[in-house]
């Protein structure tokens, strides 16, 4: 307990159980909140949206056997994003462990391919050293989950606790300056480059880069996109802001990702859905890849020039090389190429039509518009979290939080409950689909019994609509099990919870509804009843090249 | 990518001799579709550290994406790849060979060349024990194919690299 309280853990997200009863015991005892979920997958999803709204590390305490299985889902989500997690795994005492004993499971085992790292506690002296260490390796470098399995025996047996100073360890050292060498070439390629473009990902945001790399697209001239996982690490409101890349990015973004002729690529790991074919990415482009991961340079795409580092520091280090370099009339060398993508952006915007029955992109934008793009957004998986993507304009990091790269249905509620513990005065919404948000429906008692005043906006258009909307393009409108009719009626399930649920049918109710449910102080239920047939466009089949999109 | 030819690549691993740590380079293997040839492991002079030693085929561009994802693995001490560099490479095999009266002279003479040893001998078979690279294990394999292996053990290559000139 000290060990954590060290490590500035002040809240857990957890559930207990008969292998970990002795460390509630002492949990009660100290002023450490805990934060009663009602399912392991919402203590991690929860501690995930709590790490990344704080920039802390989350911390959830689950029992042995299936309290560790149901994490993994959530550990898998965390390390596919990079996020900072702690997870503490009851087991069995010790001398049971591989005899199949009751609520016994090699989590160990089973979390290896998907945690940065994980202990099996062994001896009680190792405790509060493999402690400071799952802190320090979850936050330095590139984030992660870690999971320390705790053994019945280990946490009953007690020792005299010596506070460990520093950790080093021998095999882990991460690089966060970057090679000296790297960053004039860098530069150099910049100034020759007549149509640049910079691709930031979530390494911006972990790194807590978004002013620098803000300050290089600024000095630079270049137009800025980023992918799911960046939303926020540049101001929408930028006049350089191109929208997001990827299968169902802008068309602008993706044709200019096609046209361009330098790529800056920061913090980002050349993900499927954002490149499409690897083969036709960015044909004519020279690409800078800066990530403080050697395994995401060149995983899949070849670059001119890797630099392995910290994106801020690296950013800073190359803002200021720049700085001392003659660049000419920028403003006037890039304007054919801004016009160009000024020419895409006005030719094929993103767009939908609102006729008589709401759509699901109308009740985003309104919702960015009421919230003043200043809500802590989370997001379920599907249409919603695109539609959210492209109409929420996140103009700050740390605002949108969503499994981005496990794509992990049942995420958006559990984690703005960790954001909103995070920040408890800020606004936090959930935009929700009818499929995803009964993955984790269980967390509105969360919710309720924390009087943490989370808002879910559910589009409801009774179908798993991303999968409706492949069956529809690909599979010849064969939907094939998406049909969700028999959903509950979410506003009395919201009132079963003891929260608020309301109802829009009409797109007139919309912006009342919304106005109605943000100003309660209660979690609330806002179920939009949206065209069932309606589909997220742009979009990239999967696997063409990103610049072949469905346009509406 | 620049896809050069995929070729055998000897890697040296020096990692945590702690449990699970094998695992961990094995799964890491399988779970990303890298291909494992051999695989070696024990113990170095330092008790806390051990040495594995591990045979993977694939082009620059995979054994580079191998050398950074075992480097990222917190266990992984160091990892050395002795392609482009001057080593000594060993194996052995134990050869269980069928030793007919009238083949156990052209064993033995075998055995001989190949600066091997015969290490069990019964009365239907020997048991031959063979060290050196994989050519030579290799080789010796060939001329006693024809007497009848009945059975084979083989560790995998382990490596060490030569001192530098």
């Amino acid at each position: 307990m000290k060990a954590l309280q060290e490590e500035g853990v002040d809240t857990i997200f957890g559930y207990p159980g008969g292998a970990v009863i002795e460390i509630y015991d002492e949990l009660a005892k100290t002023d450490i909140r805990h934060i009663l979920v009602r399912h392991e997958q919402g203590a991690v999803h929860a501690a995930d949206g709590y790490a990344r709204a704080s920039g802390g590390v989350g911390v959830c305490l689950v029992t042995s056997g299936p309290g560790a299985t149901n994490t993994v889902s959530g550990i898998a989500s965390a390390y596919m994003d990079s996020v900072p997690v702690v997870v503490l795994t009851g087991q069995v005492p010790s001398q049971l462990i591989g005899n199949d004993a009751f609520q016994e499971v090699d989590i160990v085992g089973i979390t290896r391919p998907c945690t940065k790292h994980n202990y099996l506690v062994q001896h009680v002296e190792d405790l509060a050293r493999t402690i400071k260490e799952a802190f320090y390796i979850a936050r330095s470098g590139r984030p992660g989950p870690v999971l320390i399995d705790l053994p019945k025996d280990v946490v009953q047996s007690t020792t005299h606790y010596k506070p460990v100073k520093d950790i080093r360890l021998k095999s882990y050292n991460p690089t966060y300056e970057p090679n000296v060498k790297q960053l004039p070439k860098a530069v150099k390629i910049i100034k020759e480059a007549k149509k640049p473009v910079v691709f930031a990902g979530g390494g911006v945001i972990l790194s807590r880069a978004a002013k620098e790399l803000t300050e290089l697209a600024r000095k630079i001239h270049a137009p800025v996109t980023t992918t799911l996982m960046g939303l926020g690490a540049f101001p929408a409101k930028d006049p350089l802001w191109l929208g997001m890349i990827g299968m169902h990015g802008t068309y602008r973004a993706n044709m200019s990702s096609a046209e361009c002729d330098l790529l800056i690529a920061v913090g980002v790991r050349f993900d499927d859905r954002v490149t499409g074919k690897t083969d036709t990415f960015a044909p004519k482009a020279k690409i800078i890849h800066i990530d403080i991961d050697p395994t995401s340079i060149r995983k899949n795409i070849p670059v001119t020039i890797p630099v392995v580092g910290d994106c801020k520091i690296t950013l800073r280090k190359l803002n200021s090389l720049l700085s001392k370099e003659k660049m000419g009339n920028l403003k006037q060398k890039r304007k054919p190429w801004l016009s160009q993508i000024a020419e895409w952006k006005a030719t094929k915007p993103l767009a939908y039509e609102q006729k008589e029955v709401i759509k699901p992109q109308f009740v985003v934008e309104k919702l960015y518009e009421l919230t003043k793009g200043r809500a802590i957004i989370t997001t379920e998986v599907g249409q919603n979290q695109m539609w959210a993507a492209q109409y929420y304009h996140f103009d700050s990091p740390n605002a949108f939080i969503t499994s981005g790269g496990l794509g992990c249905m049942g995420f958006g509620l559990p984690a703005a409950i960790g954001a909103q513990v995070a920040h408890p005065d800020s606004l936090v919404v959930d935009i929700a689909g009818d499929g995803s948000i009964q993955m984790n429906i269980q967390e509105m008692a969360t919710a309720t019994q924390y009087n943490l005043p989370v808002k879910i906006v559910i589009l409801n258009n009774s179908y798993l609509g991303m999968v409706r909307q492949w069956q529809e393009l690909f599979f010849d409108r064969c939907y094939a099990c998406t049909g969700l009719d028999h959903a509950p009626d979410f506003v009395k399930l919201a009132e079963a919870y003891g929260a608020v649920g309301l109802r829009a049918t009409r797109p007139d109710e919309v912006v009342s509804i919304l106005k109605k449910g943000l100003a309660i102080k209660k979690p609330v239920i806002m179920d939009f009843v949206v065209e069932p047939e309606e589909c997220v466009y742009p979009m990239v089949p999967a696997g063409a090249p990103i610049t072949e999109m469905l346009l509406v | 990518m620049a896809n050069e030819e995929a070729r055998k690549h000897i890697l040296s691993i020096l990692v945590d001799n702690q449990p699970g740590v094998l695992s961990r380079i094995a799964g890491l293997f399988s779970g990303r579709g890298f291909n494992i040839e051999s695989l070696c492991v024990a113990e170095t002079t330092d008790p806390l550290v051990s040495r594995i030693t591990l045979v993977t085929t694939g082009d620059m561009s995979i054994v580079e994406q191998i050398k950074k994802q075992l480097n990222k693995l917190i266990n992984v001490v160091k990892v050395i790849d002795f392609t482009d560099i001057a080593f000594v490479q060993r194996e052995m095999a134990l050869v269980k060979v069928r030793a007919k009266p009238e083949h156990r002279a052209e064993i033995l003479r075998t055995v001989d060349i190949f600066r091997s040893r015969v290490v069990d001998a019964g009365s239907q078979y020997y048991i031959v024990e063979i060290t050196g690279d994989e050519g030579k294990v290799a080789a010796f394999l060939n001329l006693l194919k024809p007497m009848g292996i009945s059975e084979i053990a083989r560790t995998g290559a382990i490596a060490l690299p030569r001192e530098k000139k």
